[in-house]
């Protein structure tokens, strides 16, 4: 009993090897079809919400509609025009700038915490846990216009703080500091989430590895360093992709804070609010697919790029 | 910010879902009214008026041929985002909606608005002032029955401008001498808000000094002619930044927490309002007890040649989509066509009548405020004002100039450039994205 189904696990493993046999190539077509109804319902929603849709975006940034005169086919004019336009161009460099400065220090947020947590082993580590991560719970919506809140001039603690010691208020809302301003929001709601995806991996390690890094007499820094950090390389791959998706597709945060700061933050902050502005704000619904499609392609080949770079690490290899 | 488990593709394509404007059956809509005469023609409104469904209810009870079905798809820009993207997806809009005036010409462009001349607009013309109706139409063409208007005055806190002995201004230049009075004497306020954001605001204040800045017809709708770099805009705009540059007006971002805050907590001695200003005033908490509210008409450049302005003001419009164009045509000029409607419009929404016969009435001008102490401040101050009102006309990509106009603002109370040369750059931006559009410059 035994031996045929191990038999039977060998030829399906290892189709190519099987060799001519009288039932075995039907048996295979027929798994493979069953296998293709389990896959049809993904497939189905893929073509639909995926395929269909990017096409049609796609086919959209093709044509040229404006106000006075009409739609008209264009071929790739929009993109010409989108790699020209100095709104997108400055929304790309801009995001380029979050991504430098803002995923650092998320991941040096998230992996401190996660090194620090991953040494104590009291309710107190079970707490913090909980509470560094609690900001990933909140709403993005909401957290934003928390921060709002916390940042007004009129309502913010800072006015307080700032009185007590005779200093007056900084502006978080002003141009020249809405940057800083904003990242501290993105850290605050991302930190916690990487904490967590850091942490699990980093408590995936054996720990018969540690004991073998003490008999070596590796201290604590040195085993973190050393041990912990190469053997989770591939789960701070994984935050670093996400992180990096989540920074070009930056709209949320600006977006929320627009509302109270329509000066420093203006309607082609970042590409995405670019092509919502475009799309719903000035009507231009063909060069918002252009811009859209445009910054999805980028978005693709920068992980791309980036995973590539980073093969050997992740382990994708 | 980030959409984490979806793969980069995904993130465009659920943008580009949105784009496409999922056009799913929203023909057979729920109403949140009761419709009283089920066998009726149905037509579909949108509006985000508050007390409107008492209103619609009325409307219905005195209709046996037409029933109003109202839903409130959002407030100004939310509304519009969807009205947008049904015209884009052809389907999905009502056949009712209520517009502010200055989108009109961005709609009708698009071909999303009926021309109401040949559905009897012509009919009720007469009912509405000049200024009023020059507002609804283009040309020969009328898009939308006007409702409510924001003839401007200017709204002060009595209790504070005396307090410091600050006599009420009349004039800019009294205005200006006033601010700094205020400052002067120590006030822990400014006397007024120039909100960068202000856009109808700024754009009336520009107005009232001569700035005629689109002209625009939709007879001839590859034609525009910009000006918002002319004289009177310059003229004014210096007047502002100088204020700004010596501390004397604030530059708070209007509509947010801490500008509504500052409204009603004696921040600011002086709100230059519309009409409908009171209501929004009144609606938001009451921070200071103290506070005495009156009202008194918008300073002037020249007090002998007053040029009254306004700012915002709702209408009805019929869509292209609109199943019974002739219903909803209808709907559009009957809906705010009777007394009892307008009564619930002026005490439950403080909305401002452009509808003459109200207008007119004795019951509004005499109407005592409470909020203003009982003054009547519509034989004070805003019937004047709506009356001298002669209108405005729009560009058909109003929100775009409205940005574009935030944003030079923002960047002449930033230091960064001069009044003149923000009006110059205005100009120039708006000139490349008229010709962009396909528009030929007059």
């Amino acid at each position: 009993m035994t031996t045929t189904i191990s038999a039977e696990r060998a030829t399906s493993a290892s189709p190519a090897a099987a060799g001519p046999r009288r039932r075995g190539p039907s048996l295979e077509r027929r798994r493979q079809r069953v296998g293709w109804l389990f896959v049809t319902p993904f497939l189905v929603i893929f073509a639909l919400f995926l395929v269909f849709p990017l096409v049609y975006a796609f086919g959209m940034s093709l044509f040229t509609s404006t106000l006075a005169t009409g739609t008209q086919f264009t071929g790739i004019a929009n993109y010409v025009k989108a790699f020209t336009d100095p709104l997108f161009l400055e929304g790309l460099l801009r995001v380029a700038a979050y991504a430098l400065v803002m995923i650092p220090i998320q991941l040096i947020v998230a992996l401190a915490a996660a090194l620090v947590l991953d040494t104590l082993a009291t309710k107190l580590s079970q707490l913090s846990r909980l509470l560094i991560f609690a900001p990933y719970a909140i709403p993005v919506v909401i957290g934003a216009l928390m921060w709002s809140f916390l940042y007004s001039p009129r309502f913010g603690p800072a006015g307080t703080l700032f009185d007590v010691v005779g200093l007056s208020t900084p502006e978080f809302l002003a141009a020249d500091t809405i940057f800083g301003s904003l990242v501290n929001i993105v850290t605050w709601q991302w930190s916690g989430y990487y904490m967590v995806v850091i942490y699990a991996a980093l408590r995936s390690i054996d720990p018969s590895v540690y004991e073998a890094a003490r008999i070596d007499g590796a201290n604590g820094w040195q085993t973190a360093l050393r041990i912990k950090v190469p053997m989770i390389s591939s789960s701070m791959v994984m935050v670093i992709t996400f992180a990096l998706i989540g920074t070009l597709q930056f709209f949320t945060e600006p977006t929320v804070l627009r509302n109270i700061a329509q000066g420093a933050i203006d309607a082609a902050y970042t590409p995405n609010m670019y092509a919502y502005a475009l799309a719903f704000s000035y009507s231009q619904f063909n060069y918002a697919s252009t811009i859209a499609f445009s910054l999805g392609v980028l978005v693709f080949a920068g992980s791309y790029l980036f995973l590539f770079l980073t093969r050997k690490q992740s382990g994708l290899k | 910010m980030k959409s984490k488990l979806l793969a980069a593709s995904g993130v465009v394509a659920v943008a580009a879902a949105a784009l496409t404007g999922c056009s799913t059956g929203a023909s057979e809509e729920a109403c949140t009214n009761k419709i009283v005469n089920a066998d009726a023609t149905q037509v579909s409104v949108w509006a985000w008026y508050p007390a409107f469904e008492e209103v619609v209810d009325l409307f219905n009870e005195n209709h046996d041929d037409v029933q109003i079905c109202w839903t409130n798809a959002g407030q100004g820009n939310d509304e519009y985002t969807k009205f947008s993207t049904a015209l884009e997806s052809g389907s999905g809009a009502p056949d009712v909606i209520m517009l502010e005036s200055e989108v009109l010409s961005s709609f009708s462009i698009r071909d999303g608005l009926v021309d109401l001349t040949e559905y009897g607009a012509d009919e009720v013309k007469d009912d509405y002032t000049e200024g009023a109706w020059k507002d609804v139409s283009s040309g020969d063409a009328v898009y939308a029955i006007p409702v409510d208007g924001g003839p401007m005055g200017m709204l002060y806190r009595k209790d504070i401008l005396d307090r410091y002995g600050i006599p009420v201004p009349t004039t800019w230049d009294e205005f200006a001498a006033a601010a700094q009075a205020l400052k002067d004497a120590g006030a822990p306020g400014v006397l007024a808000d120039f909100p960068t954001n202000g856009r109808a605001y700024n754009q009336a204040l520009f107005a009232q000094a001569g700035s005629v800045p689109f002209e625009y017809d939709s007879a001839e709708p590859t034609d525009i002619a910009i000006d918002v770099n002319d004289d009177g805009s310059k003229r004014v705009l210096a007047y502002w930044d100088d204020l700004v540059k010596k501390g004397l007006v604030a530059t708070d971002d209007a509509f947010t927490a801490d500008y509504n805050t500052k409204l009603v907590d004696g921040s600011y001695a002086i709100y230059v309002a519309a009409a409908w200003g009171p209501g929004y005033l009144s609606g938001l908490a009451d921070a200071d007890s103290d506070a005495v509210w009156q009202a008194a008409p918008v300073p002037q450049w020249d007090p002998a040649d007053p040029v009254q302005i306004n700012w915002g003001g709702s209408t009805f419009a019929v869509t292209s989509q609109a199943k019974d164009k002739e219903a909803a045509a209808t709907v559009a000029k009957e809906v705010f066509g009777t007394e009892e409607a307008w009564k619930i419009g002026i005490e439950e929404a403080a909305l401002f009548p452009l509808w003459k016969p109200i207008l007119e009435s004795d019951y509004f001008r005499d109407l005592e405020y409470p909020f203003f102490g009982g003054q009547q401040i519509n034989k004070d101050v805003f019937l004047e004002a709506a009356a001298g009102y002669t209108g405005f006309t729009f560009s058909p990509f109003q929100n775009y100039a409205y940005d574009q106009l935030t944003e030079q603002l923002y960047a002449m109370v930033q230091g960064e450039k001069s009044s003149d040369q923000a009006l110059d750059d205005l100009q120039a931006s708006l000139e490349q994205y008229a010709t962009e559009q396909g528009f030929t410059l007059q």
